[in-house]
């Protein structure tokens, strides 16, 4: 049974169609590994090899895997949330209501949507002190922290920004008491709240902006930086692994 | 040294300068359609039509307010308040942070949900992380004998209404 599903996966990958699109070609060399990678779109922004021990658990704990994939989660259960959601007063505290008792499945994507950023901004704190405090941040990779800690910040602000999307009570006060906050900035505050609001109070037009900010703006932001980051691991030597042999010098 | 190679030799000395002007041409105009952008982009991100409700509010005839009450008007954010010396006008705006706060009648004090932050009938801070008193607002009488009160005009110090 095996076997002959083997034969035809392995017929799939000799067919022309495949080929076209697949040029590495099947076969369980190092090369034709090497070359699905690094001819993949989305894989060739990582190293085509890794050392086994930089894989092991302690090692990173996986925690920059599981903030992508808390990244993941947010974008697929996003947009669906976004087909009835109207970024409108009073709308949206109603579609909100509906999202929740009325839509099918709608209670369980807004969860999985609202524990998933709470689990992202945990994740993300998380790998950044284990990044810390293994010393990972050290040359060669300290372009790559830079870019880490652009990436912690543009996930607070996803998540400040969605935080007003429900507009209850808990969102309008917590985006006044935060846009407040804001102003307090010397010189520029009192501008850089009134620019980022719309106006005057937190109103319909700062619940637009925070959606276009939240839906459009930084997820391409996040996803440019994250290309940069993953690239830059394998540009960096690859995860570090600790001890001496940190592949420091060591750049593909 | 003949006629030709001079040509050459000036040619070779005037080709560089003349690169480095087309490229400080090149980052000059760069620059100004940079400037010119973000100065785009402030005018249309900065709202030139707000439509918020207006500052000034009309809290009724100022006999509404007995002596001695404080009336929380919730719409507008706003206390008026009649003690022994008159009738004023208070923000409900938290100094501290923007949050409403709400006049305890069975304490006799202003507090805000937020914080913790406690003010006395008049303003003035009790406990809590506000960092002034509550803003009296400017507030008047119109020719309908009506109490307006001006919500962008906060107020340096005390001022009653004449009635």
């Amino acid at each position: 049974m095996a076997s002959s599903l083997d034969a035809h996966l392995e017929n799939l990958r000799e067919s022309r169609v495949w080929r076209s699109i697949f040029r590495s070609g099947s076969g369980a060399t190092n090369l034709h590994r090497a070359l699905s990678v690094q001819q993949n779109v989305f894989l060739h922004l990582s190293s085509v090899k890794i050392r086994k021990r930089s894989l092991a658990f302690r090692v990173t704990w996986f925690l920059g895997t599981l903030s992508l994939g808390g990244l993941l989660i947010l974008v697929v259960t996003g947009i669906p949330l976004m087909l009835y959601y109207h970024p409108s007063v009073p709308q949206a505290y109603a579609d909100m209501k509906d999202l929740r008792f009325v839509v099918s499945a709608g209670v369980f994507l807004r969860n999985l949507h609202r524990w998933a950023a709470h689990a992202m901004v945990l994740l993300v704190f998380a790998h950044m002190f284990k990044v810390f405090y293994r010393g990972a941040y050290r040359p060669p990779r300290e372009f790559n922290w830079v870019v880490g800690v652009i990436l912690l910040i543009l996930t607070l602000l996803l998540s400040y920004t969605g935080y007003l999307l429900p507009w209850d009570q808990l969102a309008f006060w917590a985006i006044t008491v935060g846009s407040n906050l804001l102003s307090s900035v010397p010189v520029l505050g009192a501008k850089i709240r009134f620019l980022m609001l719309g106006g005057n109070t937190v109103n319909a037009n700062a619940l637009l902006r925070f959606y276009v900010l939240h839906c459009v703006i930084l997820p391409l932001m996040a996803a440019i930086f994250v290309a940069i980051h993953f690239w830059r691991i394998r540009k960096d030597g690859g995860i570090y692994a600790g001890g001496a042999d940190s592949g420091k010098g060591k750049r593909s | 040294m003949n006629e030709d190679s001079k040509k050459q030799t000036a040619l070779n000395d005037t080709e560089p300068s003349r690169r480095e002007a087309f490229v400080k041409i090149g980052v000059g105009s760069i620059c100004v359609a940079c400037s010119g952008a973000a100065v785009f982009g402030y005018e249309f991100l900065a709202p030139n039509v707000l439509y918020e409700p207006s500052p000034v509010v009309n809290a009724g005839k100022p006999d509404r307010y007995p002596l001695g009450s404080v009336t929380q008007d919730q719409q507008s954010g706003i206390y008026i308040v009649h003690g022994s010396e008159g009738i004023y006008a208070m923000s409900a705006v938290c100094t501290h942070l923007g949050c409403l706060t709400a006049w305890q009648p069975e304490l006799g004090i202003v507090a805000c949900p937020c914080h913790g932050s406690k003010f006395r009938r008049d303003g003035t801070k009790i406990e809590g992380p506000a960092p002034r008193p509550l803003v009296w607002l400017k507030a008047s009488i119109d020719d309908d004998g009506d109490l307006l009160v001006d919500r962008s005009s906060p107020l340096d110090q005390k001022q009653y209404v004449r009635t």
